[in-house]
């Protein structure tokens, strides 16, 4: 029997050429505009540190975008100055606060993701390879912290099937796993916890494969600040935020479902797939209501959405599913 | 320790009580709380409480440090009551912030959520401290049965101090600095006991030997 595949990329997916070779003059026009008038702020004996491919040149760059139809409306933003203050990456701290004030020594270039697993070949892909591959979208998501907090985040990405087609997964691929960037001497507020790093995380296949989940490299039209998980992340908007993995180094394809950083420090309140349900209680606090970040205190608390609010695009994921004993 | 002194030293410590307090009133009015107010409002008033339970407890193992520091002791009925004002408010924060004054919705976390639980029993536990905290309570108890009744800090204390690990994540660390501090003061006492025991015996060997 013939099977007819059909192409890996349909032509109207296909950026044209000069859109690319523009993105990245604008991107280098971008890069050598705040380079200069950091030297000019700083004198020339310190060019070198901001030529050098640091975070502190990248950050701020913006990046070209093109709408998507997968974006969320109808939801005010929350402010830049909150989603890029008020993070939790425990690496560089347990405090909201700390990942912005720490992360700037999180070195963001050069920087390769390595494929392997169950895969047609191992393979390392490059950052700016990565940035080149689709057109970045603009997608504004909801976000749910498992804490009962919530944001809405205009990201910047492509899905993260785009990604997985290259990675060429073989059949017995059920599981994806995403394992961030941990260097002790960067991240050495790590230690503070009893965590044990490098951070991991999972998705089912075709979670991963859902056109909502979003391979993300920047956010309010420029590059991803450190501390929201620079240069490249997932974001998963229908789970608890700790399933969108930061700073991502290493993506495996798997046959069994993988160990995760939350789940394996407590099964019971941190399920694998952790979808946001507010008819599952995490053991500690209801998931019934969410406060807004960034709104005063009597107006915080909202009702919290199944599936975020994402069902239409996802709830056939789970068809069958007792999501009360797969939370 | 000088009257004028001590008017001095209350003002002060009448003022850094209600520094917290008067921060976050700040920042209500500022509309400057942070990104998630009602989490900041939770958070400080939960760590008034504690800190300020926890230098309550200091006071008596300190005084033993010396008698020149007896006067320390005229500050311990208002940090034991500062203690219970921020563990109010933040049960208040509580009913108001996350349970949206829904007492079925109180009854069913403080059945289920055991940081709930043991919070809501140390807030409970602090009640009749505060209530008997008056000297017409402390005459009509008697000094004894005073006494004993507000052994039940040290409960209320521990309770608060599981209320906080049981808040946090696992694998988060935070509430050891207080853990620690809060657990050297508390075994200071039996300490304190045990070594006032050997020094007496000591003293009791020493005159039969004279004897």
């Amino acid at each position: 029997m013939l099977i007819v595949k059909p192409p890996d990329i349909s032509s109207s997916a296909i950026t044209p050429k000069d859109q690319y070779l523009n993105r990245r003059r604008f991107l280098r026009g971008a890069v050598s505009g705040v380079v200069a008038a950091g030297a000019a702020a700083l004198g020339a004996e310190r060019l070198a540190e901001v030529v050098s491919p640091s975070t502190r040149a990248l950050a701020g760059t913006r990046l070209e975008t093109v709408k998507s139809p997968l974006t969320t409306t109808g939801e005010e933003l929350t402010s830049l100055k909150d989603v890029t203050t008020y993070n939790n990456f425990y690496e560089f701290g347990v405090d909201k606060g700390q990942p912005s004030m720490n992360a700037g020594g999180l070195p963001t270039r050069p920087w390769t993701v390595r494929v392997d697993g169950k895969v047609k070949n191992p393979k390392t892909f490059d950052i700016e390879a990565l940035l080149r591959l689709r057109p970045l979208e603009d997608r504004v998501y909801r976000h749910r912290c498992v804490e009962a907090w919530s944001m809405v985040i205009p990201w910047i990405g492509y899905s993260l099937s785009e990604f997985i087609q290259q990675c060429e997964p073989l059949s017995t691929a059920k599981y994806v796993q995403f394992l961030s960037y941990y260097d002790k001497k960067v991240e050495k507020w790590g230690s503070e916890t009893s965590i044990s790093w490098p951070y991991s995380e999972g998705l089912r296949m075709d979670e991963a494969l859902n056109p909502l989940t979003l391979l993300t490299f920047g956010l309010y039209g420029e590059v991803l600040p450190n501390q929201n998980g620079a240069p490249l992340r997932i974001v998963v908007p229908w789970k608890y935020g700790f399933k969108s993995a930061k700073s991502i180094v290493g993506v495996r394809f798997q046959d069994r479902m993988p160990p995760t950083t939350w789940n394996d420090q407590a099964p019971s309140e941190y399920g694998f797939y952790s979808n946001v349900n507010p008819n599952v209680d995490h053991p500690r606090w209801s998931q019934k209501t969410e406060r807004r970040i960034g709104l005063p205190f009597y107006a915080q608390r909202r009702t919290t959405l199944l599936f975020n609010g994402y069902g239409d695009q996802v709830a056939s994921l789970y068809n069958g599913m007792d999501l009360r004993k797969y939370f | 320790m000088k009257r004028s002194n001590l008017i001095l030293l209350k003002i002060l410590t009448w003022l850094a009580c209600l520094w917290p307090l008067g921060r976050l009133l700040w920042g209500a009015a500022t509309n400057d709380l942070g990104a998630d107010p009602t989490a900041t409002i939770t958070f400080a008033t939960g760590l008034a409480t504690l800190r300020l339970l926890t230098i309550s407890l200091a006071i008596t193992p300190v005084r033993r440090l010396s008698p020149r520091l007896n006067w320390l002791i005229k500050f311990r009925r208002l940090l034991g009551l500062f203690a219970f004002f921020y563990a109010s408010l933040h049960l208040l924060t509580y009913i108001a912030l996350y349970a949206g004054f829904d007492v079925n919705a109180m009854a069913n976390d403080i059945a289920k959520r055991r940081f709930i639980t043991v919070g809501v029993a140390a807030w409970l536990l602090l009640l009749p401290l505060a209530a008997t905290s008056t000297n017409f309570a402390i005459r009509k108890l008697g000094g004894k049965r005073w006494n004993r009744l507000h052994k039940l800090v040290y409960a209320a204390a521990v309770c608060g101090v599981i209320h906080y690990w049981w808040q946090v994540k696992p694998g988060v660390l935070t509430p050891l600095t207080i853990t620690v501090i809060l657990g050297v003061l508390l075994l200071a006492r039996p300490a304190w006991t045990l070594q006032q025991k050997w020094l007496r015996n000591r003293k009791a060997a020493a005159v039969r030997a004279r004897g």
